[in-house]
């Protein structure tokens, strides 16, 4: 590097920096409140849980017609917003993309937690989640649910590795720093530490496996979201049975990626004074590149929904009516307008991409995206082939339940509880890929 | 002609075969249990007049006289006898490739077989196997009566995205359900094109009450919470030679069923028998959707010289 500085030169600076990373480690400012918060919604997760398990699913709206709700499209979103992690650390990683690096261990922070946590979505959405083991001990390989297990397991063991593997040289530093934590804090950093030395053969070696596993989890990430559009592709349902739906699905997830992880740099950099490693500039990228995230999405979404609107098949033609403009349309225009299109248009914009206002644009994007899935659920279902007949009202009909609503929020508080529990014990900007970048001596960081 | 023609195979004869036929492959099965003497004691039980000795069945088919106050019925446990059940359940009956006729126009919406249904597997009001629809399938034409069960599908979508094997084809031509298996994932329900498939929300209707009852899977009872059922064919009695629930129960002759091995179905109401193939190429019979390529086993004969009105037009509910 052409701005190396000497070694003395060099720990000054990385003391410097890991005064400033690791700061938001020892501050506890608002963090008991926001800690007591989770828990509480928490706790009335469960409670639903509770009462789901114990009157039956029949506690959500859900019913013989519309039979997958809130919570299949809360999984697509989940699984959808984890594929992040593969976009900025592989994607952009692996083109040598140079203003990632602040941003990498919030994607994969992201990925892990959204990745664990879909996992258990499918879970709440179970009828009989005490049979889940059969899905291993009967399982039938040509059913799409199977690959759907594996290819999500593989991609958060991937995403763990991702996240713990780059961990170590800071793990060290922090095992160096934070002497005044707790006992089972400092075991942590120790065993995550891995005998770090900062000798050129760690490097090489770490490097190495960073590029390896960045390799493969572009076909995992790929493969997760494509195998979860194939829950419905695979079906002969009209609104569900089209040919586009993986890629349509995987340009999607990326929207909704991006739109967290700015969403995520504005909270840290305000919350941990992060503001010279994550600076405008960062928006400014992140910015475009949901931009072009948005544009791709809205090619996708033009050749779903335009194309078949052309030909108004028999029952294509009830669904895409009820979508443009029947009970669903309030829902999809907000969706396609106000989280998609202007979103896009704003972002254009320069002044638009700075932080505040992307943002805040990012939040209704998310919000967006959440509803797409929605959108992509629930109205096929109530369009089959056969009239819906001689059900009551509330079979038709998809009002979500309240013991509904928090069980499609719990899982989401378990994501930040996991951001949070590692955005508490280690530096969410990597200390050694940033001293790095900055010129410091490689040997000095330990 | 006045209605859709059932062509009588030679008098009363084929139909007597027909059902000869049905009561043999019965037997068969249920020699074939193992643990059969409960099995045999509890489903084909046959007392002798003084009520000293009864027939049963042995695990190795053989019929045998056993004196009644010898007879106890085995402890086992329930567990053994569902496995039974589960084993030839899943098995099916050899040699049978069952199939179902419906005419339309027989139909007025008695709906006679969706309450004998409901009342033989347990089912809730609002919960059908067999539900009877109003078509309508253009603006102009004639809206008609449509009873709705499972297809039972030769290239059953729902079986294929089941992640557990808890739905299965059997060789007969059956597609059952395992609510011991079934996780509740509810795939089957979206892949089924047909709106076949229904879901215990809740705790089934009387659940408590046959709590005890060992597990059929057959007749998919006791129905389980979070489960997933749907028609069967009336598997069970099928097993014993009668036939399903809705065709027997049907006042309008609305219903035909057989083996499409032998050519033959039954009408529910009348009896009478015919060739399945005659009756099919005779009448214009198809299946509904087949374009889907699901190969649907339930024909319909459709609604032509409808012996009563149609529906009213008030009712019909189009898709939307
Ligand atoms: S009608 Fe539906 S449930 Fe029945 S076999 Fe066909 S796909 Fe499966
Ligand atoms: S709901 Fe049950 S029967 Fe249906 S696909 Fe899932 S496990 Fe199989």
């Amino acid at each position: 590097m052409d701005n190396h500085l000497s070694l003395e030169e060099s720990r000054q600076k990385l003391t410097q920096i890991e005064n400033d990373l690791i700061r938001p480690l020892k501050s506890h400012n608002g963090f008991e409140m926001w800690v007591l918060f989770l828990l509480l919604l928490l706790i009335l997760g469960f409670y639903a849980y509770y009462l789901q398990l114990r009157d039956g699913l029949g506690v959500t709206a859900l019913r013989d017609y519309v039979q997958w709700g809130m919570y299949i499209s809360n999984f697509v979103f989940f699984v959808a917003t984890s594929l992040i992690g593969m976009l900025i650390t592989s994607v952009l990683g692996l083109l040598r993309i140079p203003w990632i690096t602040p941003l990498t261990r919030i994607a994969e922070t992201i990925a892990l937690a959204f990745a664990m946590f879909a996992g258990i979505v499918i879970i709440i959405d179970m009828g009989r989640p005490d049979r889940f083991p059969y899905l291993f001990l009967h399982g039938r390989l040509q059913s799409p649910i199977l690959w759907d297990v594996t290819v999500v397991t593989t991609y958060v063991i991937i995403s763990m590795l991702l996240l713990l593997i780059p961990m170590i040289p800071d793990a060290a530093i922090l095992r160096r720093r934070m002497t005044d934590a707790p006992k089972w804090q400092q075991a942590i950093y120790k065993f995550l530490s891995a005998n770090w030395i900062a000798v050129p053969e760690q490097y090489a070696l770490i490097k190495k496996s960073i590029r390896v596993l960045a390799i493969l989890i572009i076909p995992t990430a790929l493969a997760i979201h494509t195998v979860t559009s194939w829950l419905f592709a695979s079906t002969l349902r009209v609104g569900w049975d089209s040919t586009i739906f993986g890629p349509y699905f995987v340009s999607g997830a990326f929207v909704s990626g991006v739109a967290v992880v700015i969403i995520a740099m504005y909270f840290f950099r305000n919350n941990y004074k992060l503001h010279n490693y994550i600076t405008d500039a960062h928006f400014n990228r992140m910015g475009q590149l949901l931009v072009l995230m948005c544009f791709i999405y809205l090619y996708f979404n033009l050749n779903e929904y335009f194309v078949p609107a052309y030909k108004m098949r028999k029952a294509e033609g009830h669904h895409l009516e009820a979508l443009f403009t029947g009970n669903w349309a309030g829902i999809f225009w907000a969706t396609q307008l106000g989280g998609l299109l202007i979103p896009m248009l704003l972002l254009i914009f320069k002044p638009f991409r700075k932080p505040l206002p992307a943002f805040i644009i990012s939040v209704f994007v998310l919000v967006g995206a959440w509803f797409k899935r929605l959108l992509i659920v629930v109205p096929t279902q109530q369009h089959p082939y056969l009239p819906i007949q001689n059900v009551p009202e509330n079979f038709i009909t998809y009002k979500p339940t309240g013991v509904e609503i928090m069980l499609t929020i719990l899982p989401m508080v378990g994501v930040l509880i996991v951001i949070t529990i590692i955005a508490k014990l280690f530096p969410i900007v990597p200390i050694w890929e940033t001293a790095h970048e900055q010129g410091v001596d490689e040997s000095v960081i330990k | 002609m006045e209605e859709n023609n059932p062509i009588i195979e030679s008098g009363d004869e084929g139909r007597r075969n027909f059902l000869k036929k049905l009561g043999i492959f019965a037997g068969v099965g249920v020699a074939a249990a193992a643990g059969a003497v409960y099995v045999a004691s509890d489903y084909e039980e046959k007392k002798n007049p003084e009520g000293k000795k009864v027939r049963v069945l042995t695990a190795d088919g053989q019929l045998v006289e056993v004196p009644e106050s010898e007879l106890q019925k085995i402890e086992q446990e329930e567990l053994d006898i569902e496995d039974e059940l589960q084993r030839r359940g899943r098995e099916g009956i050899a040699g049978k490739s069952w199939v179902m006729v419906i005419d339309l126009a027989k139909c007025r919406n008695a709906r006679m077989c969706i309450a004998a249904c409901q009342a033989a597997h347990q089912l809730r009001p609002e919960q059908y196997h067999i539900n009877t629809l109003v078509m309508k399938d253009s603006e102009h034409s004639a809206p008609y009566y449509m009873p709705k069960p499972c297809y039972h599908c030769d290239n059953p979508p729902c079986v294929k995205v089941c992640p557990v094997n808890a739905t299965f084809k059997r060789q007969d031509g059956i597609v059952l359900i395992d609510n011991l298996r079934c996780i509740g994932c509810r795939f089957c329900v979206a892949a089924c094109p047909y709106s076949a498939r229904i879901f215990n929300w809740f705790e089934p209707r009387d659940s408590e009450k046959y709590k005890d009852q060992p597990y059929d899977v057959e007749l998919n009872v006791p129905q389980k919470k979070g489960t997933i059922s749907k028609c069967l064919f009336s598997a069970d009695r099928l097993r014993k030679g009668e036939l399903p629930y809705c065709v027997s129960s049907c006042p309008n002759g609305v219903y035909w069923f057989g083996d499409m091995n032998e050519d033959v179905v039954v009408n529910g109401t009348t009896k009478e028998a015919a060739r399945f193939s005659q009756l099919i190429k005779d009448n214009g019979g198809y299946t509904y959707l087949e374009e889907l390529g699901t190969k649907p086993r339930v024909y319909y004969l459709p609604p032509k010289n409808r012996i009563f009105p149609a529906p009213g037009e008030e009712q019909v509910s189009s898709h939307s």
